[in-house]
This record gives structure tokens, sequence and C-alpha cells, in this order.
């Protein structure tokens, strides 16, 4: 556990302490992800596990490993990072603890935190203390980011929030957010913005579950009423919160390519390879060469779709591609996504119409299908990832928009006579 | 295809890349056009000079791999060949050597001197026709008859089987596989050309009547070449999906190029958001295209246990959206697109060759398929 520890050495520490202390993962459907088949209290039960996971990979010396050793991390290189989560393959480890706590939040607060909040934070967050979300979506627009309407007035030494954020996964069981949120009105919409952390369970905060089209209720919509914020929870610059923005989303957009998130190598290998062949050994179409041609291509799109994330973060990391490049990436994984959902629905027939719960990996095969499009709108849709790479990536004009250059409260909101 | 290449891998390519430049510009393949072979002898002499046919070849033999992972140095190059839409059969010749490489040197080794210097071709019969043309279907006969070895069946199609010297037969003895060096002058042997799509490649079928050999003809052991054959075929399979990749490249540069230049009602292509967006489509198309390609030359290298299914999860996914991508370029281009003029169909006839040969995207999704069988059997 010295610093610049030997990657091999960190290797075999890692492999020995999983092989001691982990469990083998449980089979995690491809479509797991997407349904509601758990209750309330069995999901807080997993939530329980997973920090207590945290905490025992922190307590091994395995927590952040590219986190600074001044907030609790190792220190390491992301070469160890990778030797990490490929020694995990196979075993449990704290999921819902990666995105957005450890990436884009604690990145967030890494690159723009004060050392008192990073000191505050990051180390609880290693320990499995902190869960945080993203107060970044508004009901009045998703992709259009900075245009976020929940403000933020300054009174004394503190700020008083008003406004609502959604689309947080699983705010109900989580501790910090952190916000976007409008301080001034009379500049151009990307020049008044600001960001803040704050505990999401407090006076002030109503925490609202959204349901789904297929049940879920994973997703939340806060509603913000004078929640007072402290000056410093203020991240980065007063009315230059967009530069904290686009780092944040460039977090975001990195997902397992970040060297701050653990995930198992080949999760996507071990647990989808299952999934595709169940579905067709339960439609009973096993010799049917239509079915087969739809499953292999299902998983050359998740082959595909590794290698080329892969190839992705390596550029990034050595600075061959720009970070804009992490949006080929998101276009691709929502375009396969979206493919592979239908493929399986394809093969389930007409047990994708109706199903009893003895079908086995095709029951509720329509429902996944109903949600098809999730992977190609949750995280920035792939129309906007279109435009970032068209743009960013390949330096093609901008499109015209009618909010740049315009004091924010001006810009129309909505169509003229109901402004 | 390589984020980062070696130092020695970036020497050879800018050599290969400044030839090619020089020796093959568009103008020069036009006019290959009615070139019976393609290609010029000389050429490929000097191509073989800079390293085309040795990459493949161990050390003592002559040859050598530029970083240690010969698949990819051997990646490195057809990418260039398909940015180049370059002439000559350099996957069959690639795959010839290294079979040879691989074998008895005494018996050989001549040959193989000749093909590494670029003064003999020689290329790889495997494929056969229709009905038996799926990948890995190998029917030609290889019988054991005293001291010779006796040949029976057709191939096709056979790269520059018209203009070789030697072929590198792949046939079946019993339930084995043998491979023969069969000189194209032997009694027996008939070569009839196809038609192609490509400008400068050529394409024949071959016929196998009663040809006889001495067995030292043989390149390794009767009836017990399937590895070496499965070798071939994913030196092939690497060297094809990374050609493809690099006509991809060529098309789809010269298309971004076009779309900045072009102006149609007061703007340029590129500030409309519905060409836009197809360019981000093809973008991440082209580049999860080099990914996988680079991916799967280096799992071969490794000897890594997914190398199969990597091979035919790139030649899957090249081979659909090679074509598409490179359609779609026409389509971008409009009218020029289609015009012999204009260089885009250079590349579109690279990867609608690659597309279809060594197993289509099809046959490929059927042994991805397989795979997944076979590996949760073994699990």
């Amino acid at each position: 556990m010295t610093t610049g520890e030997d990657l091999d050495a960190f290797r075999d520490r890692a492999r020995r302490w999983i092989r001691g202390n982990l469990r083998p993962a449980a089979a995690l459907s491809l479509s797991r992800l997407l349904r509601n088949d758990l209750t309330p209290e069995e999901q807080v039960a997993e939530i329980t596990h997973e920090r207590e996971l945290q905490r025992m990979l922190f307590d091994a010396g395995l927590a952040g490993v590219c986190v600074p050793r001044a907030y609790g991390g190792q220190g390491l290189p992301p070469a160890h990072q990778r030797a990490l989560n490929e020694e995990l393959s196979g075993y449990e480890y704290p999921r819902r603890l990666q995105s957005p706590t450890f990436s884009p939040c604690a990145a967030v607060l890494l690159e723009f935190g004060t050392e008192e909040q990073k000191l505050r934070h990051i180390p609880a967050i290693l320990k499995g203390e902190e869960l945080w979300m993203q107060f970044l979506s508004e009901p009045s627009g998703g992709s259009d980011v900075a245009g976020a309407l929940t403000s933020a007035v300054r009174d004394g030494d503190e700020w008083v929030l008003n406004g609502s954020k959604v689309w947080t996964t699983g705010a109900w069981w989580s501790d910090w957010a952190i916000c976007l949120a409008r301080t001034n009105w009379d500049v151009p919409k990307h020049r008044g913005l600001t960001v803040f952390i704050l505990p999401i369970h407090q006076p002030g905060i109503e925490v609202h579950r959204i349901e789904m089209l297929n049940g879920s209720m994973e997703f939340c919509q806060e509603f913000l009423s004078d929640v007072r914020v402290p000056d410093r929870d203020r991240i980065g610059d007063v009315d230059d919160g967009w530069t904290v923005g686009v780092r944040w989303m460039f977090h975001e957009r990195m997902l397992f390519n970040s060297p701050l998130v653990t995930v198992p190598g080949r999760v996507a290998h071990r647990s989808a390879t299952p999934g595709l062949l169940n579905t067709l050994r339960d439609a009973g179409r096993l010799d049917d060469p239509v079915a087969r041609d739809l499953v292999g291509e299902a998983r050359m799109l998740q082959v595909v779709g590794e290698a080329l994330q892969r190839r992705i973060g390596r550029g990034i990391a050595s600075g061959r591609m720009s970070d804009q490049a992490a949006a080929i990436g998101r276009l691709f994984a929502g375009v396969a996504g979206s493919r592979i959902m239908t493929i399986v629905f394809e093969v389930a027939g007409s047990a994708g119409a109706a199903w009893s719960d003895d079908d086995g990996a095709l029951a509720g095969t329509g429902v996944d299908f109903l949600m098809r499009q999730v992977s190609c709108i949750g995280g920035g849709t792939t129309e906007m990832a279109r435009n970032v790479v068209s743009e960013r990536v390949l330096g093609m004009p901008r499109e015209r928009t009618l909010d740049r250059d315009v004091a924010f409260r001006d810009v129309p909101r909505a169509p003229s006579g109901h402004s | 295809m390589l984020l980062d290449l070696t130092p020695d891998q970036a020497l050879f390519r800018d050599a290969t890349v400044r030839f090619l430049g020089d020796q093959a510009p568009p103008g020069e393949l036009r006019r290959l056009r009615d070139d019976p072979a393609g290609f010029r002898g000389e050429y490929w002499r000097r191509g073989a000079e800079l390293g085309w046919t040795s990459l493949l070849v161990p050390e003592p033999l002559g040859g050598g791999s530029l970083s240690g992972r010969p698949v990819v140095d051997a990646c490195v190059l057809s990418y260039e060949f398909g940015r180049h839409a370059a002439p000559g059969p350099l996957v069959a010749a690639n795959a010839v050597a290294a079979a040879l490489g691989a074998a008895d040197a005494d018996a050989h080794g001549p040959l193989l001197a000749d093909v590494m210097g670029g003064t003999a071709i020689a290329t790889w019969a495997y494929g056969e026709p229709s009905p038996g043309d799926r990948l890995g279907d190998v029917a030609l006969s290889v019988r054991v008859d005293g001291p010779d070895v006796v040949l029976d069946g057709v191939k096709r199609p056979v790269e520059s089987g018209a203009h070789s010297t030697s072929l590198l037969v792949t046939g079946r003895t019993g339930a084995g596989l043998t491979q023969v060096v069969v000189p194209t002058s032997a009694a027996g042997v008939s070569i009839e050309p196809l038609h192609t799509v490509d400008l400068t490649r050529r394409f024949a079928t071959v016929r196998f009547d009663d040809v006889r050999l001495p067995r030292d003809a043989v390149v390794g052991e009767v009836g017990d070449a399937d590895a070496q054959v499965e070798q071939q075929l994913w030196i092939a399979l690497a060297m094809a999906n990374a050609e493809a990749v690099g006509a991809m490249q060529a098309a789809f540069d010269m298309t971004v190029a076009w779309a900045f230049d072009r102006y149609s009602f007061g703007r340029p292509l590129a500030s409309y958001q519905a060409l836009k967006h197809r360019f981000a489509d093809m973008k991440s198309w082209l580049e999860a295209s080099h990914a996988v390609c680079e991916r799967a030359a280096e799992a071969v290298d490794a000897h890594d246990a997914d190398a199969a299914e990597l091979l035919s999860v790139a030649k899957a996914y090249i081979g659909q959206y090679g074509v598409e991508l490179v359609q779609d370029c026409v389509q971008l281009h409009g009218g020029i697109g289609v015009t012999f003029e204009h260089d885009v169909h250079l590349f579109l006839r690279r990867v609608t060759l690659d597309r279809a040969l060594w197993g289509t995207p099809a046959e490929h999704r059927q042994r991805i398929t397989a795979g997944l069988e076979r590996s949760e059997g073994a699990a």
C-alpha cells in the first residue's frame, strides 16, 4: 500500500483480497437494470449491502485507486484501476455507487472542489458513507442543460435555492447532490450559472418518485423550496458554473472509462451472454437460423461496443482524442442498446406480447421493449451526441440558437403569447 | 487503425504510404483497370523490398515482425492498402508466406525466398464454389498415391490465380486438411478468370483434374493442416478487416472535406443538421470498426481464447457497416459519387470486395452464435 505500489504486486493483493472476501456476482440479466422487480425494502437492503462492500474495499486499501492519498485514495495510476476491474470479474461490487457518485460527482469535486470540500466529502464517498446524485436536468428541458431555471439568490453567507430537478436515479436513497442553478438572469445563459452541493434529505427538498411506463420507480423529481445552502458549499466561482458543467458532463459521458469508476472487467461479457442464449433457448429457437443470426448481431454489437469504449478511453487518456470523443461512445451505446433490445423482443416471438412467469428469459421482454429508447435518452440523448460528434469532433458549423448573446430572462421559453 | 504505432511500425507505414502515393495514385489505378494482372511486377517487387510479404515469416527464415506482434504489423500494412485502394494480392500472399514460414524450410525455402523477394507471386487457393462456399468448407481431395499426392477439385475465387507461379492449395485428406504447393504450370491445372468489382484485384476459378505432384509438395503433414489453415484464415480475416477500415477512412475523409467545400442554398453541406447527424453516425461506425479491428488483430497475436470470436465480430461488423458507410459517402456526394471520374468508387469497390470475401457478415453472425454456445458449454 505504499505510494507507487508496483502493478503486479497491486494485482496480487487485489486478487487475494477479492477471492477471500467477496461473493460471486449474481447473474444480472440484460434488461434487469430497467425493471422494477424489487420492493423498496429490498432495494434499501441492496444499497446498504453495497455501502458495506464499499467500506470493505476502503479498509482493504482498494477504494479510490486513482484518488490522491490526501483524500483517502490510493494515489495510483489508471492501470492499477484497470487491474482491479479485471480481478473483480465475476464478483459482487458496489454497482450503484459508481455512477453518478464516483463519476461525475466525485470527479467534479476533485477537479473543482476546495481543499475543505474534498477533505470533507471524498473520504466519506470512498467509505460508502455518502451516495451522491446529480441535480442537473429540469422539467423545462432535458438536453438544454444550460437553460436551467432553478434559481439561487444570495442572502449574506448563504444562497436560497428554488426550482425543480428531475431524472435523478434513486435520489430517495442517496445522501448528497451536486446542483446547477441560475444566479444571474441578466447575462446570456451560459454566464449566469453556479454549481452547489447540498444534502438531499432536508426541509425544503421534497423527493417525488416518478413511475415509468414499465412500473419502475427508480427515477425521482425534486422540488426545492427556499433551500438554504452556505456559500462554502459552492463549487467554482459565482456565475462560472458552466465551466464546471462542461467538465461535469464530460465525466458523465466517460461512464466506465473513468479511472474513478470500478466495474468488473468484461462485465458485459459475463452478464449479457447467458441472457442472449437463454432467450434463444427459452424461445425454442436454438435451431432457427434467423434467430441465430439476430443473436449473432446482438453479440457483435456488445463486443464492438466494448472495443470502442476501450479505444476512446485510451484515446482521451493519451490526448490522441479530444474529450468530446466520449460522445462517439455514447452514440454507439445508445443505438446498439436499442437494437439489442429489439432483437431480444424479436426472438421472443409472441411471448413478447403475452407471457407467463414460466417463460424464463422471455418473460417481460415486451415491457423491456417498451422501454427500449431509454438507451438513447438517458445521460443525454443520441441526438445531442450527434450534435457533439459533428460539431465538436468533426468541426462542422454549430446549430443556430436564439439564446446566445441575449440576457437569459429575455430568451423565449414557450410559444409567443404564452411566455 | 492503431492509435499508437511503435517507431518501427511508423517508419514502415510511412515508407509504404510514400511508395503507394507515388506508385499507385488514383490515376494509375484507373489505368490498371485494363491491365490483365492489375499490377506491375516491378511494383510488387519493390513493395516486397519494403517488407510487404515478410512480416509473418520467422526471423531465421529472413522475415520478421516490427513490433513482436506480426499480425498487428500486417494490419498496419493492409490498412494502408485499403486507404490507397492499392493493387496486389496482399492478403493471399501473406497467408502463403505464413504457411511456408511455418513449414519445413528445406522443402519450401526457395519459394518462400521468392515470395518474400516479390519475384514470385504465390496465392492461396482456399474457397470453393457454391454450394460448398461457406467459410471453412473444403471438399477438394488430396489423395496419397505412393510417392505422390493427387489433387481433384475446384477452387474459387482464387486471387491473382491467373498471374501466380504457385498456388498453396488447401484440400481434404479423409477427416483432416492437407496443404500442397502446386505450380500453376502443373499438368491438370486449368485457370479461368472471373469478373470482379475491384479495378486492380483479379480473381479466377482454378480446376484440379488429377493433378499429380511428388509428396514433398505438401506443406506440413498430410491430413494434419487444420490448425495451420485456421491460422491462415485468421491472418486473412484480420488483414481484410484492416483493409476495409482503411477504405472506410479514405472515403469518410474525402466526404467530410466535400461537406465543407460544397455549398447549396448559400451554405455548406456541413451546416445542415440532417447531414451532420449522418456524419456523426458514420463517425461512430468508423471508430467502432477501427476499435474492433485492432482488438481482433491483437487477440490473434496474443493467442487469446476469444480471438476467433473477435475476428468474426470484426468481420461481421466491418462487412456490414463498411459498405453502409461508403454507400452513404456516395449518397452525400450526389450524382458525382456514382461516376468513374470521382475517387469514392475506388473505396466502395474495396469494401464491397472485403465484405464478400472470407465469409459474409451473415456467415460470421452464425459463427458468433455457435461460439457463444461452445463457450457456454465449456464454462
